[in-house]
């Protein structure tokens, strides 16, 4: 069983948002269409404001234009240029002719399928939710065209084709655009059945259709959060806590009132906001602040205290989370046992975009701007929080600089510091909350602190027969509206995943958990992978080592241990084939030393293998110089994006394995921005290739797994160059060291 | 108040001196192409032409530039070279989340200026000031090269 968020979201969605602590939502189910395929939004009025709107997805304007509407946001990862892909290729419609905007918050039309009743991006879900949903959306559309064109042309609509946007029948030589049909489709009934093309038949799928959002983003016209401006809006910039959960004990603001231009400073739970009509003044307000703090209640670790308690509790039995045969047994008989730990530290999103809001409340409701990547938790927060009716909180979802899951904060912690700001102010003025990169780095929901200890028994050939892995640390679910479908008898599934769904076989598997929530009170949350960012670390550092021990190839080891998961062994096959893994690496020209290493993880039932290469010098400093990758992701949509998203899972992964590490001293945060979190810069990328599995499969998500592999196969391959085994992350100095 | 000519035209801006450039253009004349990342000239998502040299607009006061020639990306593209970087972008599908690109195109369009066709030594000292997190750089490398074909 392979437990993610989004199986929890279908298996349990009554319980979707159930009252988290602190939270304590409603629940509230909309009455959904049950069956996916059926897909919620494809009956109603068809013509609307002039324009052909067959469904909640697609309008056909009298120009001819196709306008999609994405009900995921679009934060780089080329969502909307997939769903549209899905949508044009039915329609037949011509590339040229579609432009994509972002839907509102309305989960009776556009929830996420997979996540029952709630409408929302992540889990590296949206293609493989909208597969059919989408294509059923364009295929409903066309078949209206298509109905039109028959009444008009009084031929039958068997013999009316479609064709890059223009409808045609061959006998009489009639030709016509979407456009010229637009009012007379609108006319058509919605037909209750529709057929799908044979996927032999595509013309778009498959093809790597330019991006939607390419010209907006190079001219700088695309529009972000950031870039959001409404009549009469004032920037808030907030003076937030040194340590979590510190509150405001007194203010001095007489300094920050006396700077032209601020125009209000108020405290909130979590601070003390400052505004201003722009920011710069907001800024200097907000740092001419005198603060108190009461920090009774503040939390006051440290990481280096948080990880040696980590390492005590790892050496007793947590709950279990896999239970195949006895490993504890298996490794007191066995002759030969390997011991391993790795340690993980806290990190930061770190999205190019720092976290921002822009909100306005009137009599009628409130209304949002912002790169919404949850917009029915959203939805119900702002709602309470109000006292309004869901309907009456209106999220605008604009682009989103980057994410990598903080756009998805299941507290929705930085919409509810708006809304108090604009409550604060009594909704006189629409607001933009505009964090600076420092309140970004030091604004927690980080990726928790894990520790891994992991221990396997060989037999007389090598093969592991017992694999003991203990895991402690925070759970991200815990505490939020998601525990109830995330949460199974004290496992958070997101502490596990990866490690408990351990594709080798190994007769004697045990995986057990600590969750420290108890005691380490730092907020965390999703980043890039979840928890396959550590545990595909400490399996593919692991399994490795076990190979070393046993004496055999890395792949070849894998390979023999992955029998029952062919697509694990696809794209480890395919990985190694690209990468020339049965010939020896080039020597370097200068003498330093290179390295090989390999990787293979699932994460969100996509399948990526990765081979990295490195060079690495006497002193012990060293470049990556080439990534292999091989992706199984069922149907590739668009085969440029996925590659894109491997290229830039990579990078990212990268920077985290290189340097990435949040750490506490006494409860405060160390960092502050790119001068002391450091990120990668293009001086340390390396060459890419990407190779896709040819795969008739339904398509899974990309976004997120691309990033698993890429540090285990790092480590691996320093340790193939040097001889030294990194198990800390991130790896910083420590070859220099050594 | 604070003149600057701005994309080729005189502009007034009614905000302090010590306002950062970067805050002018976007608070002051709603020019947001140009991004925040950092505040501390450590990303270059805020990257300018201050008579033709890319620039840290985040940390570059108001004052500094009175008088100046300022470009952004909303005119980068009227010059040849800005032209062909912005067609080299999207050919090449640069974009992800497209927040730093603004910053990108405007160093890459100020490194093809002086250097007409940059080794991917080049380009990496030239662009190793502006980061991008969703790690496009494979691509923006080979957008560079690209553009520098392309202007041969």
């Amino acid at each position: 069983m392979n437990f993610r968020i989004e199986n929890a979201f279908q298996t349990t969605r009554r319980g979707f948002l159930k009252g988290g602590a602190g939270l304590a939502l409603a629940i509230v189910t909309p009455v959904m269409a049950d069956t996916p395929a059926a897909g919620p939004g494809l009956a109603g009025s068809t013509m609307v404001d002039g324009e052909f709107s067959p469904s909640a997805f697609i309008r056909i304007g009298t120009d001819g234009m196709v306008t999609i509407v994405s009900k995921h946001l679009e934060m780089g990862q080329g969502v909307y240029t997939g769903l549209a892909t899905l949508v044009a290729e039915e329609l037949d419609a011509d590339w040229s002719q579609v432009k994509v905007e972002g839907a509102p918050a309305d989960a009776k039309r556009y929830n996420n399928l997979f996540w029952g009743p709630a409408q929302g991006t992540g889990g590296s879900t949206a293609i493989a939710n909208s597969f059919e949903q989408m294509r059923r959306a364009g295929a409903t559309a066309r078949a209206m065209l298509v109905a039109a064109a028959a009444e008009q042309w009084k031929v039958p609509a068997s013999q009316i084709s479609v064709k890059a946007g223009i409808v045609s029948h061959t006998a009489s030589g009639r030709k016509a655009g979407f456009g010229e049909l637009a009012e007379a489709a609108g006319r058509q009934a919605v037909p209750a059945e529709v057929k799908l093309k044979d996927p032999k038949d595509f013309t778009l799928i498959g093809r790597s259709a330019p991006r939607v959002d390419s010209v907006s983003k190079t001219t700088g016209r695309a529009m972000f959060t950031q870039d959001v401006k409404l009549p009469g809006m004032l920037t808030a910039v907030v003076a937030h806590p040194p340590r979590f959960g510190g509150k405001v004990a007194s203010v001095d603001d007489k300094a920050a009132r006396a700077i032209a231009g601020v125009t209000d400073v108020v405290t909130i739970p979590n601070g003390v906001a400052v505004l201003a009509k722009d920011f710069w003044t907001a800024k200097k307000g907000r740092d001419a602040l005198k603060i108190e703090w009461d920090e009774s209640a503040a939390y006051r670790g440290s990481s280096d205290a948080i990880v040696a308690r980590y390492r005590e509790l790892a050496q007793t039995p947590g709950l279990a989370a896999r239970k195949d045969g006895d490993a504890e047994a298996a490794l007191g008989a066995a002759g030969k046992v390997i011991e391993a730990e790795f340690a993980f530290p806290f990190l930061a999103h770190a999205s190019m975009e720092p976290l921002n809001c822009v909100m306005k409340l009137d009599a009628s409701g409130c209304e949002v701007w912002n790169g919404e990547q949850l917009h029915t938790g959203d939805q119900f927060a702002l709602a309470k929080m109000f006292g309004l009716k869901l309907e009456q909180v209106k999220i605008n979802m604009v682009y989103a600089g980057g994410s990598f899951g903080r756009r998805a904060n299941p507290q929705s912690d930085y919409l509810l510091e708006t809304a108090q700001i604009v409550q604060a102010i009594k909704g006189r003025a629409p607001v933009k909350l505009v964090w600076t990169r420092e309140d970004d780095t030091r604004g927690g929901y980080y990726r928790p602190i894990y520790l891994h200890r992991v221990r396997a028994a060989l037999d007389a050939k090598g093969m592991p027969v017992a694999w003991q892995q203990r895991i402690v640390g925070q759970s991200i679910a815990a505490g939020s509206p998601f525990e109830g479908m995330l949460v199974k008898e004290g496992i958070d599934m997101l502490s596990v995943e990866g490690a408990s769904t351990l594709p080798y076989a190994v007769p004697n598997l045990n995986v057990d958990l600590h969750t420290t929530n108890g005691e380490v009170k730092v907020p965390v949350q999703w980043w890039r992978s979840v928890g396959s960012t550590h545990t595909g670390f400490a399996t593919e550092v692991f399994i490795d080592e076990l190979a070393g021990a046993a004496g055999k190839d890395p792949v070849a080891y894998r390979m023999a241990l992955l029998e029952k998961h062919p697509r694990h062994a696809g794209v480890l096959r395919l990985a190694a084939e690209k990468a020339g893994w049965d010939k020896p690496l080039a020597p370097s020209k200068d003498g330093a030393k290179r390295g090989r290493g390999v990787a293979v993880h699932e994460s969100f039932a996509s399948f990526v293998a990765q081979v990295v290469e490195v060079t690495v010098q006497k002193d012990g400093t060293f470049k990556v110089d080439r990534v292999v990758c091989a992706v199984d992701c069922g149907i590739a949509v668009n085969p440029d994006v996925i590659a894109a998203q491997m290229e830039g899972g990579i990078g990212y992964a990268l920077a985290a394995a290189l340097t990435g590490s949040i750490t506490l001293k006494d409860g405060v945060v160390e960092q502050s921005n790119f001068n002391d979190y450091p990120v990668l810069r293009i001086n340390e990328m390396p060459k890419v290739e990407v190779h896709i599995v040819k795969s008739a499969a339904k398509p899974t998500g990309v976004g997120e797994p691309g990033v698993p592999p890429l540090a285990p196969a790092l480590v691996n391959a320093l340790h193939a160059a040097t001889g030294k085994r990194i198990r800390t992350l991130p790896i910083g100095e420590q070859l220099q060291t050594a | 108040m604070a003149k600057i000519n701005l994309n080729g035209c005189d502009v007034a801006v009614d905000l302090p001196d010590d306002t950062p450039l970067l805050w002018a253009l976007r608070d002051g004349l709603d020019m947001t192409g140009t991004k925040y990342g950092c505040g501390i000239a450590m990303c270059g998502a805020c990257t300018v032409h201050v008579d033709g040299q890319p620039t840290r607009s985040c940390v570059t006061p108001l004052s500094a530039v009175a008088g100046k020639k300022i470009t952004t990306i909303e005119a980068v593209g009227e010059a040849k070279v800005g032209a062909a970087v912005q067609a080299a972008w999207q050919k090449l599908d640069v974009v992800q989340c497209g927040y730093c690109q603004s910053g990108q195109i405007m160093s890459a369009t100020a490194l093809l200026a002086t250097n007409p066709k940059p080794s991917d030594a080049d380009i990496d000292a030239a662009m190793s000031g502006n980061v991008c997190r969703c790690a496009t750089y494979v691509r923006i490398r080979a957008a560079i090269h690209e553009a520098a074909k392309t202007l041969a």
